[in-house]
């Protein structure tokens, strides 16, 4: 079975081997500040007790507060998973350092919290919408993100397109707070073709 | 005297037959050769995470089943675990073993397809396809015979399965498990000393066992390299300890180990297969769980061997119907990390070979 190292472990041993890094144990987590991050994740990955060679999940939770960016690692020398978080509290401008240096695997998952939460992550190489094209407004994980149904609609965030009122072309910005004009269409009476 | 190209940027898909869906590779070429390489997704994104948050547990088992709709039982048995983790409830034996035997069935189903069209990409055209598919219907029958669904089962609950087996159906997997090696031994003599295959793919889409455990690729793109990890081993889950397994593993992480450890693992399955419709036991097949279930605060990481690689499921529940936040960890979009990597400096056929070697279902990919 592979054992789920509790907080306290990490958060031990983390202490150990990277003197001074801020780091608190909560349950089965190790919260990490955001500033210690890269270095604490370099030194777990090349700690022979911690060894955690892959990181094997990133995601994020929106807790209204604060976002919390979560990282499974798990060892497979070693055969245990260990939890690592970042609080971030700054909702507008919300930066995380990326840990592509240290895990490649986190590229395409950062992309993807990126895109859906809204979470930057300093130093990643390419840190580009994943799913969603440029220029879409908002995103759509956060919990103040428009509800898809019953839910209240917020002020200054975009609904849905509509085509009456020049939304939703195919070109050019479907999602700006203005109409857009639409494009001449080619097959009106009248039309070159 | 050498003739200069100038470097073309070229689409590859989204809509093209080697893309398994809509996958759009943007690459550069110099000539025939890719100088870059870029991947485009996000043409299947149905937000599911978001859909996810606003029904309750068992409303969001369908769901699972629309992400990898090549295995949807993988996906399904995932998401209970996860949900069953959190709320800490336990579930029956009978319903364990028969989680494991439609968990196997739709591994042998997936890797089927993998290496039907696996072999379709490397020039085979259409003909081991058919050949792979014709088990494939025999398992997809036996879906149907149990949850009426052909793809997209919807069978697992938490707390169990949804209904329990009918009675033609151990003679049918038997019928089905009698007949499948001699099958996998003529597919072998086939396949593996085909000279088109073994010219296209050894020696294409080289990762190595370092790289490989760094871009957290998991499944059998990671045991092509020669890493032994397999959640059913190294974690256990269901009742996958009770079974005598085997974890083939490659040696040179190219695209043909990646076909050999697909096609090793068809064996494999067969032998669980084998012991888990012997030991099947007898008893309730779920246990009574509220359908708005309602999991005390916290959160849960389960995960599980897809055919895949790792899928694992993140919930956070605040106590209410629905849950907080509803991550999956895809393998295939996470196997994807190394694409460029794969085929950047080979030619587009390559690159063609080597991309399909990684067997990703879009659907999951973009969720």
């Amino acid at each position: 079975m592979t054992l789920e190292l509790t907080g306290e472990q990490v958060a031990g041993r983390i202490a150990q081997i990277v003197p001074g890094a801020r780091v608190e144990a909560v349950g089965l987590s190790c919260y990490v500040h955001p500033d210690d991050l890269v270095a604490v994740a370099t030194a777990a990955r090349d700690d022979p007790e911690l060894r955690f060679q892959m990181l094997t999940n990133l995601t994020a939770v929106d807790y209204l507060t604060h976002f919390e960016v979560i990282y499974h690692c798990v060892s497979l020398a070693k055969n245990h998973l260990g939890l690592f978080k970042v609080r971030v509290y700054d909702r507008d401008n919300a930066v995380v350092p990326s840990v592509t240096s240290v895990w490649w695997g986190a590229h395409l998952q950062e992309r993807e919290v990126y895109d859906l939460m809204g979470i930057r992550f300093e130093g990643h190489p390419d840190l580009r919408r994943l799913f969603l094209w440029e220029g879409f407004a908002g995103h759509p994980l956060r919990k103040d993100f428009l509800g898809i149904s019953g839910a209240t609609r917020h002020a200054g965030l975009p609904h849905f397109p509509k085509q009456e009122q020049g939304y939703g072309v195919l070109n050019g910005p479907r999602w700006s707070a203005e109409p857009q004009p639409l494009p001449p269409d080619p097959f009106a009476p009248g039309a070159p073709f | 005297m050498t003739i200069r190209t100038e470097p073309f940027v070229v689409n590859i898909g989204p809509q093209h037959p080697s893309t398994h869906g809509v996958f759009r590779m943007r690459c550069v070429l110099d000539g025939e050769t890719v100088v870059d390489a870029d991947m485009v997704v996000g043409y299947l994104h149905r937000s599911l995470e978001k859909l996810a948050e606003e029904r309750t547990y068992t409303q969001n088992i369908p769901f699972t089943d629309r992400m990898d709709y090549l295995s949807a039982m993988s996906g399904n048995l995932g998401y209970v675990m996860a949900v069953e983790k959190l709320a800490g409830i336990r579930v029956p034996e009978r319903a364990q073993y028969l989680r494991v035997i439609m968990a196997e069935l739709q591994r042998i189903a997936n890797h089927s397809m993998a290496i039907g069209t696996f072999i379709n990409d490397c020039g085979a055209w259409q003909t081991p396809l058919m050949w792979m598919f014709a088990e494939r219907e025999k398992i997809l029958d036996l879906f149907e015979m149990t949850c009426g669904a052909r793809l997209t089962c919807n069978y697992m609950r938490i707390g169990g399965v949804a209904f329990d087996i009918p009675d033609e159906f151990i003679p049918a997997i038997n019928s089905f498990l009698a007949d499948f090696p001699r099958k996998i031994d003529e597919y072998e003599k086939m396949l593996l000393e085909n000279e088109i295959l073994i010219a296209r793919a050894k020696g294409n889409g080289v990762i190595t066992k370092e790289m490989a455990i760094n871009a957290s690729i998991t499944g059998p793109m990671l045991r092509s390299t020669g890493v032994p990890y397999d959640i059913r081993k190294v974690d256990p889950y269901a009742v996958y300890d009770r079974f005598d397994f085997a974890i083939p593993v490659g040696e040179n992480g190219d695209s043909y180990d990646r076909f050999l450890v697909r096609l090793a693992e068809l064996r494999e399955s067969h032998k669980i297969l084998v012991q888990a419709v012997r030991d099947l036991p007898g008893g309730p097949y779920k246990v009574d769980v509220p359908l708005a279930i309602r999991p005390p605060v916290g959160e849960a990481y389960a995960r599980v061997e897809s055919p895949k690689g790792e899928l694992g499921f993140y919930l956070v529940s605040d106590g209410g119907a629905a849950p907080y936040r509803f991550h999956v960890r895809s393998p295939s979009l996470i196997n994807l990390s190394l694409l460029r990597e794969m085929i950047v400096g080979h030619s587009v056929a390559d690159a063609i070979v080597a991309f399909g070697s990684i067997d990703i279902v879009l659907g999951e990919v973009d969720r």
